[in-house]
């Protein structure tokens, strides 16, 4: 008797967990499928890849300390599930590394072309003038490890040790990928700045 | 910089005598440690002490800084019905299955 008065105790105890699962995590959704569509560059991987992470924090529910930082645990399901599963789909073998950019790269070519309209600086002209699908591109076109640890820090905002927790890397590698990786990504949307004469051409 | 630092060489936590003003060396290196908050307190005072007093160095932190809000702002992406539906069943058919 007591047994099964336990046994449905525990039972009640999930079906709660789930139920606030629900109310809690669901919420993510629009930021966990951005960071799946520059994950996997695809979107039916990204729709999978985000199921994926759905399903594997349902399960894993019972085991996430209430009060902890549940937007963070949630990514690094999606990171852990991207690595692990994702990555190796890809046809093409990526590139691992990111060519050094110089500091201040994009400030220095936007300035240096002359004119901005209506008062406004050419600086402040470029920053204007990138489009949804420049950014999006150019986070894109960086390597694995560099992307996420950019998508991590500027498009979610996280901490560097939150990254370190989620990607499980050292602090310094994770600074040294989120700087190197905003540097390229740089080059990346003053490449298409250049293309429409917003940017100065790279020496 | 390579991408195997250890975690003893983050850079950020260099002695320095309190009081003192970052020049525009130092302000260029530490913009990213300055504007993501990962700085210790004096670094972040000596790194804004230079800035109130040149002008180069705030229009570039500043365009930093605004950049970092174009990227986030620019990079959303809408889930599509499908997906939330697909998830909403895929995890009733874990409840009803049991649960973990």
């Amino acid at each position: 008797m007591s047994v099964g008065a336990s046994q449905s105790e525990a039972k009640v105890a999930v079906v709660a967990d789930q139920a606030r699962f629900a109310e809690d995590a669901m919420g993510f959704m629009p930021s966990l499928y951005t960071a799946a569509m520059r994950m996997t560059r695809n979107p039916a991987d990204a729709e999978d890849l985000v199921q994926e992470t759905y399903l594997k924090a349902y399960r894993a529910y019972g085991r996430f300390e209430a009060g902890t930082n549940l937007k963070a645990w949630l990514y690094r399901i999606l990171t852990n599930t991207y690595i692990n599963g994702y990555r190796s789909r890809r046809r093409r073998p990526e590139e691992t590394d990111v060519e050094d950019v110089e500091d201040l790269y994009l400030y220095r070519r936007a300035g240096a072309v002359a004119g901005g309209i209506g008062g406004r600086s050419a600086e402040d002209e470029v920053l204007e003038r990138i489009t949804d699908d420049e950014v999006k591109g150019a986070i894109e076109s960086l390597p694995d490890a560099f992307r996420i640890a950019v998508l991590l820090a500027d498009v979610e905002g996280f901490s560097y040790k939150e990254i370190a927790e989620i990607t499980d890397v050292p602090i310094g590698t994770v600074m040294s990928r989120i700087h190197r990786g905003r540097r390229a990504l740089q080059k990346a949307l003053g490449e298409f700045g250049r293309q429409r004469g917003l940017v100065e051409a790279a020496p | 910089m390579t991408d195997e630092q250890g975690p003893s060489s983050q850079g950020r936590d260099e002695p320095a005598a309190s009081g003192d003003v970052a020049d525009c060396e130092e302000t260029v290196h530490r913009l990213y440690n300055f504007l993501d908050g990962e700085l210790t307190e004096e670094r972040r005072v000596a790194i804004s002490s230079h800035l109130d007093g040149c002008g180069d160095c705030l229009e570039a932190v500043d365009f930093e800084a605004e950049l970092r809000r174009v990227i986030s702002d620019r990079c959303k992406d809408r889930v599509p019905e499908q997906l939330r539906n697909r998830i909403a069943e895929a995890l009733h058919f874990e409840q009803s299955r049991g649960g973990s």
